[in-house]
């Protein structure tokens, strides 16, 4: 090899790295400023006001009550985004039918449409006038300001998480293992809860993993539809959007806090129990 | 005891396209049959439609005496084996094998038992508690068998079944097949676009091409006595030289070769010869009458392949063991007598396909 080829290679070498560091120090930057930055924030915040500001807060029944409806809204949400969204992942991975495009396209609509228009679209089909308002109305049901609005908008918002994380999954696995269980015998049931339930698990915990994120944290769309009567249709993120309306801000930051544990503990121990069965399979 | 499978006048249509046309043949007791043709010919589909993984346009399927056309896939009991293996990946060799018997509800023990047995048939016992991803391809194609044959299937239906392993690997299978056939004589159906494969291991062999059947033979027969240009061309090598039919022989140049006489006389017509039928003579002082140029000469081991130019500018290709090679070299013009030509109408052979490198000597 020649000297100048060898110093030209040198230097392409010494290219690349410079290339590769700058690459990486700027996504730590990214991360860093835009990620990290202000959760440290709330986190210090929500720290600096003591120990007292927390056993306040956390003692305030409107508090209490804004956690339980959370934790209401988010599991019914979880429940009917799982199951929906495997049958729907099902659908666009696994069928070709007339409308395929628009079926996933409408997957896909809450995540173009603001959570405010998602809202709004509620109240204009159940509030006062609305399409659907008479019939509920002569049946009794309070849908707009009340529960169940915030249930059905919450849920319409979290749909594409559980779609989107599975149907790649499914559309890498294709069909020969659940052919091969079903001429083995095994029934439609069985194949989809011991073959393809099982293959699809890591993408559908995630995709849990997101909606619950996403449906702790929905204030748009159910801001609209709530009415915020406080100590009723208050959910968590809402009572942090008074707290700071109301110059609350210890609580507000504290509420933040705990909302935010809560996302990355979920996260976390879903890739742990992953990384902990991948370890299994390879021993 | 009646015939295990049974295909009648099978079709299968994919919107416009015509992927399996007409399809009809049968599977005898213990005996592997082979659906032999290149990829896009329809032998997959129609092992699928017998497996009941697709459903036929139209014609009849029929297993043990008893109509199978519209039973479910789980009805039919047949052991499938894929050709990417297909095996459950979140699951470990054993469970694998036991699926079969226990979404059937087999006992536990009788679980135990058959598995037990079934790892010692396909040499796997020590790997038992692995995945998938944890074996060779030859291994997870072993579990695959063993899958499949775990739930006592009435036939057994492989897809290409060594279609994704190497050449040696392949080999080695083939023969491990071969055995365990014969240990356990289930009847099987076996797709596949290898003859070698075919001729090894089929008791009769299906020729298929663009959705039809074109011959159904034994392995012997589709070799020597190929029924059309198409399976005269995919089995075995072969010259393909044109000539006319003249006194119930091909002629062509100054050669003529026997075999015509189901042609009319004078028509175009294209004789198949092996390149092993050709015999070829070194010229010893004269030159022989029907006579040819050695134009190449490739030594493959023990015998070596020739290309010869014919007198009318054909190309035939011989195959001779090479202690025959003396006298026979570059530019020499040497005698040639071929045996065994089978002869087509020049019309139906339109339709042959590409033939190997045979063909492509000039």
């Amino acid at each position: 090899m020649s000297a100048a080829l060898r110093e030209a290679r040198l230097s392409s070498s010494i290219r690349r790295r410079l290339v590769h560091g700058g690459l990486s120090a700027a996504a730590v930057l990214y991360v860093g400023t835009l990620v990290l930055a202000p959760l440290g924030g709330i986190v210090w915040a929500a720290v600096k006001g003591g120990w007292s500001t927390w056993t306040s807060t956390l003692s305030q029944p409107d508090v209490l009550h804004a956690y339980l409806l959370t934790g209401v809204i988010t599991g019914i949400t979880v429940v009917v985004t799982g199951v929906f969204g495997v049958v729907v992942a099902l659908m666009l991975a696994r069928d070709r039918f007339p409308g395929r495009g628009i079926v996933s396209a409408v997957a896909d609509l809450p995540l173009a449409v603001s959570p405010v228009i998602v809202g709004l679209m509620a109240v204009l089909l159940f509030g006062n006038g609305g399409w659907f308002e008479p019939w509920f109305t002569a049946h009794g049901v309070q849908i707009i300001y009340a529960v169940p609005s915030m249930v059905l908008v919450t849920i319409f918002i979290s749909i594409p998480f559980v779609v989107r994380e599975i149907v790649p999954v499914l559309q890498e696995l294709g069909v020969s293992e659940e052919e091969a269980a079903r001429t083995l015998g095994a029934s439609s049931f069985q194949t989809f809860f011991r073959v393809t339930l099982k293959n699809i698990r890591w993408g559908l915990l995630y995709g849990i993993a997101l909606s619950t994120a996403r449906a702790m944290g929905e204030i748009g769309a159910v801001l609209i539809v709530s009415s915020l009567i406080q100590g009723r249709t208050e959910t968590a993120p809402l009572y942090i959007y008074r707290a700071f309306e109301q110059n609350q801000d210890p609580a507000g930051y504290v509420v933040a806090v705990t909302l935010a544990l809560v996302s990355i503990v979920l996260l976390a121990a879903i890739e742990i129990f992953k990384r902990r069965e991948e370890k299994g399979l390879q021993t | 005891m009646a015939t295990p499978i049974r295909v009648e006048s099978l079709w299968k249509r994919f919107g416009e396209f015509e992927a399996v046309k007409d399809v009809t043949f049968t599977a005898e007791e213990g005996s592997i049959t082979a659906l032999l043709g290149p990829s896009g010919s329809g032998k997959s589909t129609v092992l699928r439609m017998i497996a009941g993984l697709e459903e036929p346009t139209s014609g009849q399927i029929w297993m043990e005496g008893e109509e199978h056309t519209f039973k479910t896939v789980q009805e039919r009991r047949v052991g499938f084996v894929f050709q990417h293996y297909a095996l459950f990946r979140h699951m470990t060799v054993d469970q694998n094998i036991a699926f079969g018997l226990s979404v059937r509800k087999a006992s536990k023990q009788e679980q135990r038992e058959r598995v037990d047995e079934l790892l010692e048939l396909v040499q796997l016992a020590p790997f038992r508690d692995r995945y998938p991803d944890q074996l060779s391809g030859g291994q997870r194609q072993r579990v695959a068998l063993a899958r499949a044959l775990a739930p006592r299937p009435k036939v057994l239906l492989l897809d290409e079944p060594f279609g994704a392993l190497d050449a040696r690997v392949r080999q080695e299978l083939r023969r491990w097949l071969d055995d365990l056939h014969r240990e356990l004589g289930v009847t099987s159906l076996l797709v596949t676009h290898d003859q070698d494969e075919a001729l090894e291991l089929a008791n009769t062999i299906v020729v298929m091409h663009e959705g039809r059947v074109e011959q159904v033979g034994s392995p012997s027969e589709i070799y020597n006595e190929p029924a059309t240009p198409f399976v005269a061309g995919f089995v075995g090598s072969s010259s393909v030289l044109h000539g006319n039919v003249i006194d119930g022989c091909v002629q062509f140049g100054e050669h003529r070769v026997p075999g015509a006489d189901h042609l009319t006389e004078g028509e175009a017509a294209s004789a198949y010869v092996r390149p092993h039928d050709v015999q070829v003579s070194a010229a010893n002082g004269g030159v022989p009458e029907a006579a040819a140029t050695v134009e190449r000469i490739v030594t493959l081991g023990w015998l070596s392949r020739v290309a010869l130019r014919l007198g009318d500018g054909q190309v035939l290709m011989a195959e001779l063991p090479n202690r025959e090679l003396e006298g026979i070299e570059l530019g020499a013009r040497v005698g040639v007598d071929m045996r065994n030509a089978r002869a087509f109408d020049a019309r139906d052979v339109a339709s042959a396909p590409d033939l190997p490198e045979v063909g492509e000597a000039q």
